[in-house]
């Protein structure tokens, strides 16, 4: 699912820069969505158990706290940094 | 005052509130009755998002999810909060740009198919129609139980103040009537929150003090929990999951949440209604702050209700005599009443045990104990209704979680009939039907479907389906398995085409709707199920709840091979994906 026609009517700007860098920033920030939850809430937990938080283990921490503020961060960051790329390439409003 | 009046007071005044700024927000144009004439600043878009989302579900039961069933529910809280990533990057801000009204819209529109389109209808109205349900018999509960009138008179009650705001405000009336809902529905969960992690930890923060001290005994919160309940034979609370299909059901169930809840046609409607595409980025970012205030609370919740409960039973010790059936706490009495709460005194001894009498190793210790099977039935959604009661909280406390009850169930329910009217009323009538339809009738039209939807989900929420309770997978399995994909693929591809999408979502919705009725029967009925729903007894290993997100694989596998067969997409569609890929212009997209 690539796309090699960049031509585009919108907006100004080299749209395909633009949205190859929106592409790796959100497949960048998905890799750490999953990582956080899949990873270390579940996948990893029992690697993790040996680090202790609060009664329990960090991963049982991922599963009901962590993961939730890594969201948090994650849709700040992207929201933060596209509109940043929305200016940069003259797409903005 | 007695709590009677004072439950009264609050819910009346909440209620008054609702009005009041029904009258103000009136919708005039159909712009305003669907996406509040696209003006809602993105923190108050945030706020109102958070109250639609949060339903009965998240207010009423996901704490005593947690509390009975520890660690491996926590894929509700990743679930219901991941979901926002891939709302907030790969959706929102594109169908924001994309500037109509519905999500069938789109989907209609980018595969240039009156099909997909119809076939994004039913999926939106049957998880609109399954969900609605469970908030209407929520309101129902709620008032039998606080104000003491009978279920239909409750029900009714609340359906004719969700009927005023929605058919008089629309989108309009119904965002800024979430966003009080929210404010009563986030102070009614936190105050009793912060009280019992202050008795129980002394921490005020309920999610600092989930990981903290236990005051009385001085061990860390959780290992003091997981003392006690194995002490009674139940798993630890905090168990790792047992075998790798367990481990591979959570990834899928919770995987299934998050797409699931992205796919939601009546929280994407929410982003409609913020002027530009960087507010739809923002407003997803509020929407999550604004719900993570309570999904961090839960947790704690759950985890402090079960250890307030087992030290009511069990005052001395669980190895100790356990608490007399006659001295029971007012609570207890006041929700057996409901029937949510049943005791069976099975040993004749007067006294209460609750511990875990299917567990084969500690039914050696319950027989020296004298103990024959566990007495005490406790529903596990009364928990955080009955929370102030447990912990002994002041009357008005009471009353405010019964006003924040109805503030969950009532704003999902707005806005779950508010995605079903639009779907019926512009999707049908005006895309379909009638296409020359004028604003007027338009609006006319959107009014009396959303009259038609609250007439059928009251019918529905005072005949409940027997299945009510099992349809929540139903909601989610659709969402994620139809509709996610089908709104993912549109924007992220150009490729897919008309056949393309029509073929994948048709895979995925009926893969995920036959594995769900060979599990719990062919449209629910009771008896026609051919496999268990159980990790080992289901089809593939798969319970039904997490079938979702292999639905979801198989409409983007079946999209992406029918597509590579058949015509490439028209230049006008490759267009429409550049335009709706750029934010430029979405303030002019409003005036369509």
């Amino acid at each position: 699912m690539t796309d090699t026609n960049s031509s585009n009517k919108t907006g100004g700007g080299n749209n395909s820069a633009y949205w190859s860098t929106n592409l790796r920033i959100i497949i960048v920030s998905l890799i750490i969505w999953a990582f956080v939850s899949f990873g270390c809430g579940i996948l990893f937990r029992p690697l993790l158990a040996d680090i202790k938080v609060g009664g329990t283990d960090l991963g049982f921490w991922f599963a009901q706290q962590g993961s939730i503020l890594v969201f948090l961060c994650l849709i700040f960051f992207y929201a933060w940094r596209m509109n940043k790329l929305d200016k940069e390439h003259g797409v903005d409003e | 005052m007695d709590q009677y009046t004072l439950n009264l007071l609050f819910v009346g005044a909440s209620f008054a509130l609702y009005i009041g700024i029904a009258v103000w927000a009136r919708a005039g144009t159909t712009s305003e009755f669907y996406a509040a004439g696209r003006g809602v600043h993105p923190i108050t878009n945030g706020m109102a998002t958070a109250a639609d989302w949060m339903s009965a579900a998240s207010f009423i039961s996901m704490a005593g999810l947690i509390a009975f069933g520890g660690y491996i529910n926590s894929s509700f809280l990743m679930g219901w909060t991941g979901g926002y990533v891939l709302l907030a990057l790969l959706l929102a801000p594109y169908l924001r740009k994309f500037g109509k009204f519905t999500v069938p819209e789109f989907i209609g529109d980018r595969f240039y198919s009156p099909t997909a389109r119809i076939i994004a209808v039913v999926c939106l109205i049957v998880a609109s129609i399954t969900y609605v349900i469970g908030q209407m018999t929520g309101v129902g509960v709620a008032f039998s139980r606080f104000l003491e009138v009978n279920n239909t008179v409750g029900l009714m009650i609340g359906a004719g103040v969700v009927f005023f705001y929605a058919v008089l405000g629309g989108m309009k009336g119904v965002t800024y009537t979430q966003v009080a809902q929210y404010c009563v529905l986030i102070t009614a969960y936190t105050i009793p929150a912060i009280f019992i992690s202050l008795q129980l930890t002394g921490n005020p923060v309920p999610a600092l003090g989930l990981f903290g001290d236990h005051v009385e005994s001085g061990q860390a919160l959780l290992s003091r929990l997981d003392q006690l309940v194995t002490e009674l034979g139940f798993r630890e609370y905090t168990a790792q999951n047992g075998t790798p299909s367990s481990v591979i059901n959570m990834v899928l169930f919770t995987f299934s949440l998050m797409i699931g809840t992205a796919g939601l046609p009546h929280v994407i409607i929410r982003f409609f209604t913020v002027p530009k595409v960087a507010d739809a980025r923002w407003s997803a970012g509020w929407a999550l702050v604004f719900i993570a205030l309570l999904y961090l609370t839960a947790p704690a919740v759950g985890a402090m209700a079960r250890l307030n409960i087992i030290d009511t039973i069990y005052p001395k010790g669980t190895a100790e005599k356990s608490l007399a059936y006659e001295a029971r706490p007012d609570w207890m009495k006041n929700w057996e009443v409901t029937g949510l709460l049943k005791f069976e005194d099975k040993n004749g001894d007067g006294l209460i045990q609750m511990y875990n009498d299917k567990s084969k190793s500690f039914a050696e210790t319950a027989e020296s104990r004298g103990w024959k099977g566990s007495e005490l039935v406790v529903n596990r959604d009364i928990l955080v209704l009955a929370n102030p009661e447990i912990a002994n909280l002041p009357g008005w406390v009471i009353a405010l979680v019964a006003a924040g009850g109805l503030a969950a169930a009532l704003s999902t329910a707005a806005g779950l009939l508010l995605a079903i009217s639009s779907a019926v009323s512009h999707d049908l009538i005006k895309g379909s039907i009638n296409p020359g339809i004028s604003e007027k009738g338009e609006l006319l039209a959107a009014r009396i479907s959303m009259a038609v939807a609250i007439a059928v989900a009251t019918y529905l929420g005072l005949n409940p389906p027997g299945f009510a309770a099992q349809t929540v997978a139903l909601a989610f399995g659709l969402a994620a398995a139809s509709i996610f994909p089908a709104l993912m693929m549109g924007i992220f591809s150009k490729r897919i085409n008309n056949r393309g999408a029509v073929a994948g979502m048709l895979t995925g919705l009926i893969f995920t709707l036959v594995y769900i009725f060979l599990h719990k029967g062919w449209f629910f009925i009771p008896g026609t199920a051919s496999f268990p729903d159980t990790i080992a007894g289901s089809l593939f290993g798969i319970k039904s709840t997490a079938i979702g997100a292999i639905g979801a694989i198989l409409n983007f596998v079946a999209a992406y091979f029918v597509s590579s067969i058949t015509e490439d997409t028209p230049d006008e569609i490759k267009e429409l994906v550049e335009s709706v890929r750029v934010p430029r212009g979405a303030g002019a997209a409003t005036e369509h």
